[in-house]
């Protein structure tokens, strides 16, 4: 069951994604491109694809946890930190670099990867050597208590 | 408005997602998260995570039975800009610990002050970047 219902969920996310059209970068940066309001040329829809998520989710969110376990797992596995530090700002900044630059996160990208053009694969490539170098780099030199940010 | 219907019936999609996978296996449906975890093993069997991603691939096809067609994927990048695109998000979300989808959705669905942060940074840094890349440069 527990690979049914992250299979089920991957399904509802890129689904989610493709009528949403959030799995087209040129859509979000026509969001990204607030200086583009005067002109009548921005677009919303990012904003009510975060509305939409929202609403769900916080209110789904705080169903769920009136329970004590998820049905198929022992406990929750949910963020510990709380403390807005350099690490948090620095990477997000990167983050915020690449995304401008292209218009690609990590969940379009791979939902595009089925019937989208070369240069999807091209983003999902780095994007996962990105995602090596940290691990290489950053994540193995820190001490094992502080890699895990998951409570059970 | 005809754009702007389909983009929150598509966000309580990803919303759906999110709350399928908190009470079913108790986990964060952050992309950035769920792909990392590949690469450190994370907490538990990596199954699931193979899993939501061969669902996050097949979603759009899914989509398409409903008659939601494919949208078109437009991408103006050269490769060194795709290349260097995707470094920076991938090192960047697993750096800041999450994406649009676990910090903008999961982690502000929470009320965390962290994914508030993370997401107002990578919004105001995202439109810097179109902004000099598009108005600045005239690209």
């Amino acid at each position: 069951m527990r690979l049914l219902t992250a299979l089920a969920s991957g399904l509802l996310f890129g689904a989610g994604l493709s009528l949403s059209r959030m799995i087209d970068p040129s859509v979000v940066l026509a969001f990204l491109d607030f200086a583009a309001i005067p002109d009548g040329a921005w677009n919303p829809a990012l904003v009510f694809v975060m509305a939409g998520a929202f609403l769900v989710t916080a209110s789904g969110y705080a169903l769920i946890f009136r329970r004590r376990t998820p049905l198929f797992a022992p406990g929750y596995a949910l963020p510990g930190k709380r403390a807005i530090d350099g690490r948090l700002i620095a990477g997000a900044v990167l983050f915020g670099l690449g995304w401008g630059l292209m218009g690609y996160c990590p969940g379009p990208a791979i939902a595009g990867l089925g019937f989208g053009p070369a240069k999807t694969w091209l983003f999902v490539g780095a994007m996962l050597v990105g995602m090596a170098l940290h691990h290489l780099l950053i994540e193995r030199r820190r001490a094992p208590a502080t890699t895990s940010g998951a409570i059970h | 408005m005809n754009s702007l219907l389909p983009a929150l019936a598509g966000g309580a999609l990803i919303g759906l997602s999110a709350v399928l996978l908190m009470l079913a296996i108790g986990r964060i449906a952050g992309i950035s998260g769920i792909v990392g975890g590949l690469f450190t093993g994370g907490a538990g069997r990596p199954g699931w995570r193979l899993a939501f991603v061969v669902g996050l691939v097949a979603g759009p096809f899914a989509a398409m039975l409903f008659g939601a067609p494919l949208p078109e994927i437009g991408i103006d990048a050269s490769v060194p800009v795709t290349l260097i695109a995707g470094l920076l998000v991938g090192f960047g979300s697993r750096l800041g610990g999450g994406c649009t989808s676990g910090h903008g959705v999961c982690g502000l669905a929470r009320l965390s002050p962290r994914s508030l942060a993370a997401t107002l940074t990578f919004m105001t840094i995202g439109a810097a970047v179109v902004f000099i890349a598009r108005h600045l440069l005239g690209a």
